[in-house]
This record gives C-alpha cells, sequence and structure tokens, in this order.
C-alpha cells in the first residue's frame, strides 16, 4: 500500500510509541516476522500489518489503543488466531494486538461458580482450572488453542451448545478498552443498558477485553454416548426430530453424511459404518437415571427411525473413539480434496431434508463434491465443500456453490452463520439476511462504541460506513480521506 | 391526559412513534402496564403507544421448538398455546398484580423480568433469538433470526431487554422454547440462620443435580431453600437433594411433587403492595449477609440463591440501611415504592463513570430526538 511522507513518518513514530509501551521485543514490523499473523484460521484471507504487538497486561493494552486513537490507526485484536471468518484479519495500514501473552487465570471461585481470566487463555485451560468438579460448556472444536477472548468476540458455540447454551450465556463480566483508551468494566446484572450482551460476538468491532468472568457449572453425573448409523441423512435427520419431539434436550447431537464418513474413518479407524449414509452421534449427560432412561428411548426412536446399527459406548475409550471420527472430519477432508471451503449457515431443524436434497441438487449442478458435517441439534451445518484449485475454473465454481448454499439456508428461515462469525468472510452476505434499515441500526451500536472506526473496521457489515455527527470536534475519517468510505 | 396510541400494526407503531418524536413529544411504549411505575419518577408523557393490539402469536415451530411472538402477546396466553406442545417459554416472572396475569412479552422482554427458572435457563436475554423493534425515526429494523444459533450482526435485542423502552419499542421477538417436563418434585428445608441457608445454597449450587431452580425465602425471622427438579425421574432422583439440605443443618426437609403453589408464592415475593421493593444483585457466595441485612432490616426476601439476585422487601425508610448492611459489592435497584417515595428517589443507583458515558451515547444514537421514555431509566436516560 502506498502512502504519504506524513503519514509513514506517523506510522513510524506509532512503531517507537509501541515499542516504548511492550519493549522492542513484543513489537513486531519486519515482514518475516508478520508472516505468521498475516491470517487467521481461513488463511485465503492474508494482509501484512504495519505492526504486531504482543502487551503482557491490560495496562499495556490501554496504552497501544490508546496510542493508536491519537495516531489515528485502526487496528485489529487477536486472540490464538483460529477463527474461521477472518474476523482477526489484519488492517495493511493498521496494528494487529495479539493478546496471547495475557494468559493468566485471575481467580476461581466455585462457590460463586466464576472463573477470571485474562483473554488470551484457551478455551480447554478454563475447564481444567475449574476441574474436575466444574467445567465451561461452550466448546468449539478448536479448544485446545482457542481463546477466550476470541470465543467472546465470536460468541462461540460448540458440539454442546444445544444443551448448554453459547459463549453470550456464560459470560458475566467484561473488563474492555474501548477504541479511545478508555476503559468500561461490564457486568451482567448491572443497572443499565446490556453493554455486555451488545459485546458478545461484537467481533473485535466494539473494543478489546483484557478480562473476562466466566461463569461454570458442575461436570454431569453421567455421559452416555451412542453412534447410530442409517441408510441416508432423511432417515438421521427423522431421528433427531424424533429425539427432540420426545422432550430430550441431549448433551450433543451430531451427524455426518456418507463423504465425512468416509474421510474421517480412513484418517481415524474409529470402526464408523463405510455402508452407511448417515452417522448420528448422541450423548446423553446429566443425573444417572434421567441418562439412563433417555438412552433406552433415544435406541428406540432410532430403531424406529429405521437405523441399521445403533452402538452404544461402553467405555470412556469407545465414547473417545466415537468422538474421534467426528472431531476428525474436518481436517480429514484432504483425503477427498486438496482444499474446501467450510459454511456455517444454519437452517431450523425441521427444514433438514430439504436443504440437504438442494445441497446435493447443487453439488451435482456445480460438478463438485459437498461433504456434510453438523450439529443437528441446533441445525448448524457445516458443508465443506471440496475442490482442487488446480483444476481451471473449480475454486471459483466453489465459491460460487458455497455461497448459494448459505443463501438456501436463509431461504430456508435460518442463518448466514452459526457459530464462526460473519468477519470479513461473509459479510458480502449479510444483506441476504439483513436489510438496509437492520444494517444501519447495527451501525448505531457500533458509532456509540467506536465513533472513529478504528476498531477492526472492514469487518461484519457489507459496506464500510462511518458514523455521522458526535459531540465534540469533527475529526475526518482516515477512510473518509482516502474515499473509501462515506459518512453514515 | 397523554395521547393514546393503539398501533395494530408494526408499520402503524413506527410511523406513530416517529410522528411524535418529530413533534418533540414524549412517547411512553407500555404492554399491559403491570410495571409501568417501575424506573424513575418522570413528567407525564405526552403520548402512551400500546403495544397490546400487536398480540399475534405468529409462529410457534413446535418441531423447531421456536416462536414468533409479536410484543403484546400476553405471556400466559403464549404458555397456554406452547404448552399445548409440551413446551414452554423458559420465562416465568410474575405477570401481574394478584390473580392478574396479564403481563405481555414485550413487557417481561423490556424490563429484564424473571422468575425462578432464571437459575437453568437464564433471563430473557437468554431466550431471545431475535427481535424487531421501532426507533424514534420510524425506521424497523430486526435482528437476530428465528433459528437457537445465530451469530450474524449485532446483537440488538440483547441491548433492547432491560432498556426499559428507552432505545425504541419492541415490536416482536422470536424466542427459544424447552420441553415441558413430564413430572417435578420440589424439596424444601428451613432454617433461622443465614450461615445455614448459605451452606445448603452452597451444596446444592456445586452438586451436579441440573435443578430446575434453586431459590431461597426468609421472613420474619425465618428461611427456606427451595430446589426443583425436573423430569420422568424427578421424584425418584429428589432423595439427594433432601440429603445434601440435611447435611447442610436444614430442618424441616421435605419433599413436594404438587409444587406449582410454592413457585407462584415466590414470584409473588418479587412485588410489594404498599411497602418497597428493591433487586438486590451481590455474588452468590455472598447469599448470609444479604440475609443477615434483611433480617436487621425487619424485611422479607425471595431469591435465587445461586445467582446472588434477591428481591427484598422493607419500610421506605429503612432502604438506607440496607444498603448499608449490604456492602459497596451489591447493587441494589428499586422497583416498587409508594408513589410518595418514588418522586424523590434514584431506584437505578447508578454511579456516574465511563459505563454511564457510554450508556448515554447509546440512547443518542438510538433515539437522537429523545422520545423513548425520557427519564425513567439509568442516569436520567
Amino acid at each position: 500500500m502506498s502512502s504519504s511522507a506524513p503519514e509513514l513518518a506517523s506510522r513510524l513514530q506509532l512503531v517507537s510509541q509501541l515499542q516504548s509501551i511492550c519493549g522492542h521485543e513484543h513489537v513486531l514490523t519486519h515482514p518475516h516476522e508478520l508472516a505468521t499473523y498475516r491470517s487467521d484460521g481461513l488463511a485465503h484471507y492474508r494482509q501484512i500489518p504495519v505492526a504486531a504487538v504482543l502487551p503482557g497486561s491490560a495496562d499495556e493494552v490501554q496504552r497501544i489503543v490508546r496510542a493508536c486513537y491519537e495516531a489515528e490507526v485502526p487496528w485489529v485484536a487477536r486472540g490464538s488466531g483460529t477463527g474461521l471468518s477472518g474476523g482477526a484479519l489484519p488492517i495493511a495500514e493498521g496494528v494487529l494486538i495479539v493478546l496471547a501473552r495475557l494468559r493468566r487465570i485471575l481467580s476461581v471461585s466455585l462457590e460463586d461458580s466464576r472463573v477470571v481470566v485474562e483473554p488470551g487463555v484457551t478455551n480447554l485451560a478454563v475447564s481444567r482450572a475449574v476441574g474436575p468438579t466444574h467445567f465451561y460448556p461452550p466448546d468449539p472444536s478448536s479448544q485446545i488453542v482457542c481463546s477466550i477472548g476470541g470465543n467472546v468476540a465470536e460468541n462461540s458455540g460448540g458440539a454442546h451448545c444445544f444443551k448448554y447454551g453459547f459463549t453470550t450465556n456464560y459470560v458475566t463480566g467484561l473488563e474492555v478498552v474501548l477504541s479511545d483508551g478508555e476503559i468500561v468494566q461490564l457486568e451482567r446484572d448491572a443497572p443499565g443498558y446490556d453493554l455486555l450482551g451488545a459485546f458478545v460476538g461484537s467481533e473485535g468491532t466494539l473494543g478489546v477485553t483484557t478480562k473476562i468472568t466466566l461463569r461454570v457449572i458442575p461436570v454431569p453425573q453421567s455421559v452416555r454416548t451412542l453412534v447410530a448409523f442409517f441408510e441416508d441423512t432423511g432417515a438421521a435427520g427423522e431421528a433427531v426430530s424424533a429425539i427432540v419431539s420426545a422432550g430430550i434436550v441431549p448433551g450433543a447431537i451430531e451427524m455426518m453424511d456418507r463423504l465425512s464418513i468416509k474421510a474421517a474413518e480412513e484418517a481415524t479407524g474409529a470402526g464408523y459404518r463405510l455402508d452407511a449414509g448417515a452417522a448420528l452421534l448422541v450423548e446423553l449427560d446429566g443425573p444417572d437415571e434421567e441418562c439412563t432412561s433417555r438412552l433406552e428411548q433415544v435406541m428406540a426412536l432410532c430403531s424406529r427411525t429405521g437405523a441399521m446399527d445403533v452402538r452404544v459406548a461402553l467405555s470412556d475409550e469407545e465414547r473417545a473413539l466415537i468422538w474421534r471420527a467426528r472431531k476428525a472430519a474436518f481436517a480429514a477432508m484432504g483425503r477427498i480434496a486438496p482444499a474446501y471451503y467450510v459454511q456455517d449457515g444454519v437452517i431450523p431443524r425441521t427444514r433438514l431434508a430439504e436443504v440437504l436434497r438442494r445441497i446435493d441438487a447443487l453439488a451435482a449442478e456445480y460438478k463438485l463434491q459437498v461433504a456434510n458435517v453438523f450439529h443437528a441439534g441446533d441445525g448448524n451445518l457445516h458443508p465443506l465443500i471440496c475442490y482442487d484449485a488446480a483444476r481451471e475454473g473449480e475454486a471459483q465454481r466453489a465459491e460460487e456453490l458455497s455461497g448459494l448454499i448459505i443463501k438456501t439456508c436463509v431461504d430456508a428461515g435460518g442463518s448466514i452463520t452459526g457459530e464462526h462469525g460473519v468477519g470479513v468472510d461473509k459479510k458480502a452476505y449479510m444483506p441476504s439476511m439483513f436489510s438496509e434499515a437492520d444494517l444501519d441500526t447495527f451501525q448505531r451500536l457500533r458509532c456509540a462504541f467506536d465513533p472513529h472506526g478504528l476498531a477492526n473496521p472492514g469487518k461484519v457489515m457489507p459496506t464500510p460506513r462511518l458514523c455521522g455527527e458526535v459531540p465534540g470536534p469533527y475529526r475526518e475519517h482516515p477512510l473518509e480521506r482516502a474515499g473509501v468510505a462515506t459518512r453514515f | 391526559m397523554p395521547r393514546q396510541l393503539r398501533p395494530a400494526t408494526f408499520e402503524e407503531a413506527a410511523a406513530g412513534l416517529a410522528a411524535a418524536a418529530a413533534e418533540g413529544q414524549s412517547v411512553r411504549i407500555r404492554g399491559a402496564g403491570t410495571k409501568l411505575d417501575w424506573g424513575a419518577a418522570g413528567a407525564e408523557p405526552d403520548v402512551d403507544l400500546h403495544t397490546t393490539g400487536l398480540d399475534e402469536i405468529v409462529e410457534h415451530n413446535v418441531g423447531d421448538l421456536t416462536a414468533v411472538l409479536q410484543a403484546g402477546v400476553p405471556l400466559a396466553r403464549a404458555q397456554t398455546t406452547f404448552a399445548s406442545a409440551d413446551q414452554m417459554l423458559s420465562l416465568d416472572p410474575p405477570l401481574g398484580r394478584g390473580n392478574a396475569a396479564t403481563a405481555t412479552i414485550g413487557g417481561v422482554v423490556a424490563t429484564a423480568d424473571s422468575g425462578p427458572l432464571r437459575h437453568r435457563y437464564g433471563a430473557a436475554r437468554d431466550l431471545v433469538v431475535g427481535m424487531t423493534v421501532a426507533l424514534s425515526d420510524g425506521t424497523i429494523a430486526r435482528s437476530g433470526g428465528k433459528v437457537i444459533k445465530n451469530v450474524a450482526g449485532y446483537d440488538i435485542a440483547k441491548l433492547f431487554s432491560g432498556a426499559f423502552g428507552t432505545l425504541g419499542a419492541i415490536l416482536a421477538v422470536s424466542v427459544r422454547l424447552h420441553p415441558l417436563a413430564p413430572a417435578s418434585s420440589t424439596a424444601l428445608g428451613a432454617s433461622g440462620d443465614p450461615e445455614v441457608l448459605s451452606k445448603a445454597a452452597r451444596l446444592l449450587t456445586m452438586a451436579p443435580l441440573e435443578l430446575d431452580a434453586l431459590d431461597v425465602a426468609w421472613q420474619s425471622g425465618w428461611g427456606q431453600i427451595l430446589a426443583r427438579l425436573a423430569g420422568a425421574e424427578a421424584s425418584r432422583r429428589i432423595v439427594r437433594v433432601t440429603t445434601l439440605m440435611r447435611e447442610a443443618g436444614l430442618e424441616d426437609v421435605d419433599a413436594i411433587t404438587d409444587d406449582d403453589d410454592l413457585w407462584a408464592r415466590q414470584r409473588a415475593g418479587q412485588r410489594s403492595d404498599g411497602a418497597l421493593l428493591a433487586r438486590v444483585a451481590a455474588r452468590p457466595s455472598g447469599l448470609a449477609q444479604v440475609l443477615r441485612a434483611t433480617r436487621s432490616c425487619d424485611g422479607r426476601l425471595v431469591g435465587r440463591a445461586a445467582l446472588g439476585l434477591s428481591w427484598i422487601e422493607v419500610e421506605p425508610e429503612v432502604l438506607g440501611a440496607l444498603g448499608d448492611e449490604l456492602g459497596a459489592q451489591a447493587t441494589i435497584v428499586v422497583l416498587d415504592a409508594p408513589p410518595g417515595i418514588r418522586d424523590g428517589l434514584d431506584p437505578w443507583g447508578a454511579r456516574e463513570g465511563t459505563e454511564l458515558e457510554l450508556m448515554r451515547r447509546i440512547k443518542m444514537r438510538f433515539d437522537p430526538a429523545g422520545a423513548c421514555n425520557p427519564g425513567v431509566f439509568v442516569g436520567g436516560i
């Protein structure tokens, strides 16, 4: 990106300020060092920022944000960089604030069902800190590495959220640095607007968290896991409906189709049936008596809806094996195709059969393979659109197909994203779900938190928008100056 | 006397709101009016915008466990519909004074009111998955959707939940439903010692029981812990709860399967007729202190023991003393108060600071005309 001489000078001055805040060793500016940070989990979006800075304390985060504010330089906060929507994609003319060093567990109070952590703590580390009696329910599949700060930004879900809910249901307190460097303490049940609720899931566009209080809950007394195999996804979908209609709320209920079973089985040897068109993994957890009676009900319902085979895990090892195939499904897709797009659409669960038929038809039309792995309880699909970039036009066809699948989800009354976030990847689809008036209303919230548009600009909203007049002196926006955005 | 607007459509509601705002008039957005005197006492509004004409249950998607309700739907009516499919909206606040059950879903959400089921299922903001609102410039906007899992766009529904209508009018909500359990059972035990009650609550909170509700009650020197289990095996499982209650030192421990009246009583305790009722948020581990404060102020309490939320009824003159006894860690919001007392009171007790400044900026962005329920909310919003 070309820059004018004054801009370059001011950027150099900012870098030197960042160095004095965090120490030279924690400010990366060389393209070679920055390569690690050029993308998040969605590697086809890449950008090298002016600098990546790794603060070691909340105070340093605040000073960094204030320095950026004074220099009118936008910034992006990044946790572990496992996000799947490009939400932590750096900005060429901005700073990347990497929170990986803020990984202390600050306090644990099981009496209060609370744990207080810094944003760089991994999701799994929270459960470890409160174990063996308690756990933190939201469990994105990247939980070994993904950070709680990132989970808060994305309102992360996971396999167990049908029963237990999402990140937003577990965050009870946040310390947030706003884009002007001010710190706010957001608490659940504090008098006033639910700023905490508005912040969780805002994808880093309203500020950056420096301290997070989470609710944790007791580990269920019992866990029973089974996998049922069906001729096709339609029959497995009927089983899901039958289970949910019976008033059963499984801890997790996951479905894989023929292609994903094949890939996962080849990768793990978990013993999934290769002649099955669908595998349904059902996990019941809770008090012993309820688990036992519900397990019998689920087995009966699976048989009634035509299951070829139902296998109940009889040991922890067998349970781990059943899960291994499900968790390996994404990575195993490399055996089917060199590359894939993963989508994150949501549909009302009752529309599952027709949506899957539509996806099959679209895949045939586009001459591409689509594997389906999904959270069946809440209708969150993860179609994996396989392609080979080496074949001419295939990547583009895959991208088009990906967009049509999302449209199918929205048309069925669903959403463009259930847990991955909008980021840069899905912002173009926002108008398929929201009207101009809806988007303008979103912007009001963003403008209240970040009137100068410095926190993660260019994400979530389909087109760049700026904020109108606010009290205080007018400041020309860098994007406005560059002519790439107009005032909202 | 305020002008009365009774829109029958979203468009009428938005146009009525916008027309009033354009003329510089203040608009009070109201449902059934069961909580109309909550919040700061302000000047009489120019216009009353009633949502009671927006009373359609738009969708009940039985297989998806979701529903779309217009704001003026009485919660009791919605629950009857859901119950016919063995489902419920897990939101059980008091629905009115005495036997009246008129509270609308819009009013419950706008005031963030809740009941005992909050223990397991969360508050209104945790159950609302989408919302349609009208802003004072006539905008009709939607956020979220009608599926239970969705992270697209900002969560405007959470911002409007508990905003007391100060950002605009809630026109409709999409909600997540839960299965109605085939059976339930409630264990209860008593003590006159706040420490014993607190210990029992702690043991029950930390045990993997999957309680539907865990409440505490206190009146006239005597307290009770109530723990509700729901599910086919509830009456068998309740033994584990009563055992823990006895271990904690509770007396008169019993289990009751016909438990609706017990919980109706807990809900009723969240209102006061004639005295002052404050909602107190504290750390769950501070329950003994909250109970001691209630005792020393000769108050009455119901609360969600594991969440640190209590509703305390006291005579108005001891409100200050209650605050002192509760300590700085607790936040107190006054809900009910006799008219003479309310006029001189800031019911919110919110401190000036960057948080309040941020809230004022939000108010300004959503309702720049300042038309929606002016003055009733925190910090004069």
